[in-house]
């Protein structure tokens, strides 16, 4: 077995443990897959990218954390160096978090680091979610790598939230009593679930311990998880692209990885970490040295949660407890004598959320239902091509920052000197009549702009220059657009409408005819693409206006918008 | 360069599958990629040489930026017991600073080294279907042999009892967690004890004298002045050991004096209250925030979490916000010493409803 006779002798000692290595591991496969790999570049696939950045800062600056603070809730009298507080009894929680922030070097820097690029990991991956609902990224064959995201952004609120909650300080501990009393509302199980999760009556001895738990083991194992799995499909996909001139549903332009998309991307990391550590050293976050120890009696006006829980507490705000004299608190007898309670006050603004998530996970075989579309799709939407499913995003959007905005009512009423009230009856208004508008108006924007790109597909861009004929009438001068230009303006699907198709036993069932009735909303004023018959009419048939190469700008010439 | 891709005979866009049939898909062929334009380092080596100056400053930057991370640790040093704000704010920033120039330098000098001098012509490559139907076909193939050899579709008696014990063996693992509840085994009062029943019960009792919060100085009817709002909490809480916060999350009472004539009584509360002194739960109806704030000349009482308001004048009825149900109220009175004490415990659970609650 003289398999070394021919085997390769490398030169240089890094030659020799490369092929150390890799006659060990294979690794010369996997360079040769990914060495040269193609990705598509545009500025707006850069948020997912942000979002997996802030996710390893959170893991790097959250592994520092780890070391100084000590999850329990046991009483000690504080004897740090924060003077306002010594002397006074706290749990070891939240006297490791004043620790960490006044005698650790550095680690009131890693606290606001931690937290700006929890905020971060948040926002980015909501953006990044709303470009790919935008831009229809999540059709076929995408949708389970959607789904992923969709599990991505809700354990980021959990991770958040239990991170939120540690240094049980009283703004965290409200939060927490906020909790335990929607845990306790829910019906049948909620008291105990409420006990379970506390250790028995609130607050007690256990659950900064569980929440600790929780958010450094449970919950960003299952990110580390969904993100393999997410990444893994984006290789198995390839990533979308936008359409464009030399952009196929078969191929995919861009930069290699090595070494443009490598230093690019790589780079870019080290941006992000640079704007996370610029806004952590400069900007105070969570100061919660000035909340004192978790007491139950105690409160602060106008505090907030971290952004992402605001849509929850803001569904809670918006829900009237009575109205009237009618109470949404429903105490139902049952059989047996007693009665059990339903606060709806608190139960029912879960909905408008669980419509949110739900609809939000199931989008892709929603629209697949109602469109039939079931093509596999690796060029983008431009969202005006969608107006139907732009204007359903943008109603979701308007939706979610009513619910947002509601969070902070109070800031609102006082920053801007309105009564509290009326800020909430307005946004309790939007909060039905929000969305439809924002639909409507989002949908007529979408039609405007297309037909916009008709015009400017049929007569090209105005030169800004009158000409007068000998007859006496006036015109405006039009440029030619190049076929790039032009080809990005036409080359979108003509998606038309589906109607009720009968089923096996010759009838339209009520499904199916919702079905139809949505699709009908869908491409209700459908703007078509440009036709080939329609360009060469416009071409061949146009009166003025179809020189090939730009104008020369006339001195002087600003003429006024006029009609062809 | 217009009428190439309009007349559309060079460039059949063939590649644009899906569309099924020969009729051309979008109004002009795939153009194709337009073409390639050189940056100025590509062309000029002066520019290039300059490219490469501005990385390496860049990266210059970013060494400075380790320097004065040092410079902010060591040399603004631990922060003293008491000492000045200013100092750790001084260090943040110094160590936040030096952080983030030491991250953009490499960053931004990296991305500018791609941009300028890194090739950036942009390349095709092909996408492969995800799922050939030879693959699918070979695949289930397989499978379909797979479980002929396991047998598992030819002994139903094997299928169907290893379902019913996959099905049981989880449930250990989901009775384990039982535990996470251990209030048996701590408290020896049965109101205390695991279930609903405790939520029931607070620390108030007949004779239990109402004290301040925090210090737990007794209250005398007489110092409660007219318009004034006491946070007030039972007597012998503050010397409850590992039990105090539980028993305070549910006992916690707002004091406030005004013109009992202002006040609309139901029948058999008449005496619940001395001279206009009324006793509330303070832990909110809606989810149990604190209620603490107090409008002194509306008799409003706010919860600052979802801003539910109870009206004092009503008996704390709700008038605003989320919540759905009044507080609680405390019956109080006077003892043999003028100190205010309650006549019982609350009549109603307090704080945020729950199922069992009735």
């Amino acid at each position: 077995m003289s398999t070394t006779v021919n085997e390769f002798q490398p030169a240089t000692t890094t030659g020799r443990i490369a092929n150390f290595v890799d006659t060990r591991m294979g690794m010369s496969p996997i360079v040769k897959f990914f060495g040269r790999k193609i990705f598509p570049d545009h500025w707006t696939f850069m948020f997912g990218e942000v979002a997996l950045y802030s996710f390893v800062i959170l893991l790097l600056s959250g592994a520092f954390l780890t070391l100084f603070f000590d999850p329990s809730m046991s009483e000690v009298v504080y004897d740090g160096a924060y003077a306002p507080l010594r002397g006074i009894e706290m749990s070891a929680a939240y006297a490791s978090t004043l620790d960490i922030s006044f005698d650790v070097r550095g680690g009131l820097f890693m606290r606001q680091l931690h937290h700006w690029a929890a905020l971060m990991f948040v926002a980015a991956m909501s953006v990044h979610m709303l470009r790919v609902f935008f831009t229809g990224a999540f059709r076929r064959p995408r949708e389970l790598n959607w789904l992923v995201g969709c599990f991505l952004l809700m354990a980021g609120w959990a991770a958040g939230f239990t991170g939120y909650s540690l240094p049980d300080e009283v703004l965290s501990g409200n939060g927490l009593r906020i909790i335990d009393g929607i845990l306790k509302s829910l019906p049948l199980v909620g008291t105990y679930l409420s006990a379970f999760f506390f250790g028995g009556e609130f607050p007690g001895h256990s659950v900064i311990g569980r929440l600790y738990a929780l958010h450094i083991m449970i919950v960003p194992a299952a990110i580390l998880l969904l993100i393999g799995i997410h990444l893994f499909m984006v290789v198995v996909h390839k990533h979308t692209q936008y359409p464009g001139p030399g952009r196929t549903e078969d191929n995919v332009v861009g930069y290699p990885v090595g070494p443009v998309y490598a230093a690019k991307a790589g780079g870019f990391f080290f941006i992000v970490f640079g704007v996370l550590a610029l806004i952590a050293s400069t900007v105070t976050i969570n100061a919660n040295w000035n909340y004192g120890p978790y007491d139950p009696s105690p409160v602060q006006a106008g505090t907030q949660p971290d952004w992402y829980i605001g849509v929850f507490d803001g569904a809670l705000r918006l829900m009237p407890g009575m109205i009237g004299d009618y109470s949404f608190l429903w105490n139902i007898p049952m059989p047996w004598g007693s009665s059990v309670s339903l606060p709806m006050g608190v139960l029912v603004p879960l909905i408008p959320v669980g419509v949110l998530l739900v609809g939000m996970c199931t989008w892709p075989w929603i629209e697949r239902w109602i469109t039939k579309d079931n093509t596999e799709h690796h060029l983008l939407d431009r969202p005006r091509n969608a107006p139907a499913r732009t204007g359903i995003g943008v109603a979701a959007v308007v939706w979610y920052c009513v619910m947002w905005a509601a969070a902070s009512s109070d800031l609102i009423a006082t920053h801007f000197r309105l009564s509290l009230n009326d800020v909430l009856y307005v946004l309790r208004a939007l909060f039905f009549l929000g969305p439809v508008i924002a639909f409507i108006v989002t949908r007529r924007i979408c039609l405007s702009l297309q037909r916009k790109d008709r015009e400017l597909v049929l007569h090209g861009h105005e030169a800004g220059v009158i000409e007068m004929s000998p007859e006496g009438g006036f015109h405006e001068r039009h440029r030619q657009l190049t076929d790039y230009e032009l080809y990005r303006l036409v080359s979108f699907e003509d998606r038309r409408p589906v109607p009720a198709i009968p089923g096996r036993n010759g009838k339209v069932g009520m499904l199916e005819k919702a079905r139809a009735g949505l699709n009908r909303m869908f491409y209700q004023d459908r703007v078509a693409p440009v036709s080939r018959e329609e360009l060469v009419e416009a071409r061949t048939h146009g009166q003025h206006g179809h020189e090939e190469h730009p104008v020369e700008l006339e001195h002087g010439s600003h003429a006024p918008h006029l009609d062809r | 360069m217009g009428e190439k891709g309009f007349e559309g005979t060079e460039h059949r866009s063939g590649s644009l599958e899906h569309a099924g049939e020969d009729a051309p898909r979008y109004a002009i062929d795939n153009p194709g990629l337009p073409p390639h334009r050189p940056r100025l380092a590509d062309e000029d080596p002066k520019a290039a040489k300059r490219a490469e100056r501005q990385v390496s400053v860049m990266f210059l930057i970013s060494i400075v930026g380790t320097v004065l991370f040092f410079i902010g640790y060591f040399g603004v040093g631990q922060i003293g017991n008491g000492e000045a704000f200013s100092k750790i704010y001084l260090q943040n920033l110094l160590l936040g600073l030096g952080t983030a120039l030491a991250m953009f330098g490499i960053g931004i000098g990296v991305v500018h080294w791609a941009k300028t001098l890194m090739p950036d012509h942009e390349t095709v490559e092909d996408r492969h279907e995800i799922r050939s139907e030879d693959d699918r076909v070979a695949a289930t193939g397989m499978i379909s042999e797979i479980l002929d050899e396991s047998q598992i579709k030819r002994r139903p008696l094997l299928r169907n009892t290893l379902i019913g014990a996959a099905l049981l063996a989880p449930l250990p693992f989901i009775a384990v967690f039982r535990d996470l509840d251990d209030s048996d085994n701590f408290s020896d009062q049965e109101a205390h004890n695991f279930g609903p029943e405790r939520l029931r019960h607070t620390m108030w009792a007949e004779g239990v004298r109402l004290v301040r919060d925090p210090t737990g100085s007794p209250i005398k009817a007489s110092d409660v002045t007219l318009g004034s709002a006491v946070h007030v909490i039972p007597d012998g809480l503050n010397d409850l050991g590992p039990d105090k916060l539980n028993q305070k999350a549910k006992a916690v009472v707002l004091l406030m004096r005004l013109d009992p004539a202002k006040v609309k009584i139901t029948p058999g509360r008449e005496d619940w209250n001395v001279d206009g002194i009324f006793a509330y739960s303070k832990v909110c109806t809606h989810v149990g925030c604190p209620i603490a704030l107090y409008e002194q000349h509306t008799h409003h009482l706010l919860c600052p979490c979802h801003q539910s308001t109870f009206d004092l004048t009503q008996e704390c009825k709700v008038i605003f916000g989320p919540a759905s149900h009044a507080l609680p109220q405390l019956p109080i009175t006077v003892d043999d010493e003028g100190y205010l004490v309650a006549q019982s415990d609350f009549h109603e659970p307090v704080g945020p409803v729950y199922w069992e609650r009735g």
